[in-house]
């Protein structure tokens, strides 16, 4: 059966529903968009990070 | 049935409640009246409404509107329905004014931007129109008198962080821009195409009429004197408006507890958006994305080189900044669910 965990961003403390995650998987905060890393997985918890991105540059 | 009766139906809010009424599944228009065009046809006044509503405009008639209608809207501008709304008393009607002659509750503070009130005592009878804030009131509304454009685009985004106390009352400064449609159908020099097109023109830096109202619903939620610096700018688009707003909180804050704070405002809203992300294009709100829709889409940043906040809104000034908020407010006095006929996105691209 599918395990769901429940997570919370790291960023803006949305609260994030998972299916069955893997560690090292990228999933996007459907609040504030950032790209988060699942990092551990023990049991019934789940550490998410946020993923290494490379900074937008607009000029001027 | 909401029967409706629209006075100023050949402006532009006029044919944007008219737009939005006839798609409305609990509503129907069926009065409509300005000054200059008697006996036209509503589509050819408003050319995209073409075929679609077959109901002539008429002159203003207090009978003829109470035996019509029980909801009428006012899309006129500031010191007509003030002349108008004591004859449709006590007939049973629903009043939604969106023009400014009910805002107010200071009646000094409307005389000082306004000019002349002739029906001062009805202003009591009259509540907020800004739903996200005064919903209760307004579903035992008789008269709504709904919020400026740029008061809606300035008060959304503020309230959650007076009603925390997070921000210095008297350190805000609202910087809006708001496209041609925001004055309305008349022409004038200023709005004449050579002098209207390209522009990013500061034409209210100061003593903006909308700091009024701002300051009446900010200080209510501050339960102190709330001051605001707003400067107006018109620039070069048809709809839309984008207010960025310099608060200066009074103590640190993270981005977690502003998150945590507009979601507790305004989780439940359903027209405000909270969008604030790290990334992209359209990482903040704007209102291209909003063109035509009733959402206020909201975000924030932390400055902590200065210690500001800085807010960003945007709305469409033609419906969540008039005509969409009017009809979310119908909804409400009328007892239906407030996103009734409302609840639909942008048009993207535009
Ligand atoms: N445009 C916006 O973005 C916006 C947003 C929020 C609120 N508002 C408020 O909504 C109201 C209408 O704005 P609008 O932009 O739609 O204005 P508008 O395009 O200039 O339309 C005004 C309408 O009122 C009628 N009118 C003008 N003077 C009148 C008078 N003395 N007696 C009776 N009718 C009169 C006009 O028709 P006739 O000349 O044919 O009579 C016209 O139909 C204003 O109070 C405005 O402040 C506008
Ligand atoms: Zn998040």
């Amino acid at each position: 059966m599918a395990q769901v965990f429940i997570a919370s961003c790291p960023v803006c403390g949305a609260e994030i529903n998972l299916t069955d995650p893997v560690v090292r998987e990228v999933v996007e905060c459907s609040d504030c968009g950032t790209e988060l890393e699942v990092v551990e997985i023990n049991n019934d918890k789940i550490v998410l990070a946020e993923a290494e991105l490379e900074g937008e540059d607009w000029g001027q | 049935m909401i029967e409706a009766a629209i006075i100023g139906i050949s402006g532009y809010t006029g044919g944007e409640l008219a737009r939005l009424l006839l798609i409305h599944p609990e509503a129907e228009i069926t009065y409509a009246s300005s000054r200059t065009h008697n006996g036209k046809l509503i589509g050819s006044v408003h050319p995209h409404l073409r075929k679609l509503l077959n109901l002539r405009i008429q002159s203003f008639n207090p009978e003829k509107i109470s035996d019509s209608c029980n909801f009428v809207f006012f899309a006129t501008p500031h010191g007509v329905s003030q002349t108008m709304i004591p004859q449709l008393m006590d007939r049973g009607l629903k009043i939604i004014d969106l023009s400014a002659d009910f805002r107010l509750k200071n009646l000094n503070t409307y005389v000082h931007y306004y000019g002349r009130h002739t029906c001062p005592e009805l202003v009591k009878k009259a509540v907020y129109g800004l739903p996200e804030i005064h919903k209760e009131e307004i579903k035992k509304a008789e008269i709504v008198a709904c919020p400026g454009c740029m008061a809606s685009a300035s008060i959304l985004p503020l309230a959650p962080l007076i009603s925390e106390k997070v921000i210095d009352l008297e350190k805000i400064v609202v910087d809006a821009k708001i496209g041609s449609s925001g004055s309305g159908v008349k022409p004038s020099r200023s709005t004449h195409h050579p002098e209207r097109a390209n522009v990013i023109r500061p034409y209210k830096v100061a003593k903006h009429r909308h700091t009024a109202e701002i300051e009446q619903e900010l200080s209510l939620l501050a339960e102190a004197d709330v001051k605001v610096s707003f400067s107006a700018h018109a620039v070069d688009t048809v709809r839309g408006i984008l207010a960025t707003i310099h608060s200066f909180p009074l103590r640190e804050v993270t981005e977690k507890e502003l998150w945590r704070i507009y979601r507790k405002f305004y989780g439940q809203e359903p027209f405000i958006r909270i969008i604030k992300r790290r990334e992209g294009l359209y990482s903040l709100p704007d209102p291209k994305t909003l063109i035509g829709s009733n959402f206020c889409d909201i975000g924030f940043e932390i400055d902590e080189h200065v210690g500001r906040v800085v807010l960003v809104s945007a709305l469409d000034n033609l419906v969540k900044g008039a005509a969409g908020q009017a009809i979310q407010n119908m909804n409400l006095v009328a007892g239906l669910d407030e996103t009734t006929g409302l609840f639909f996105p942008g048009l993207f691209p535009v």
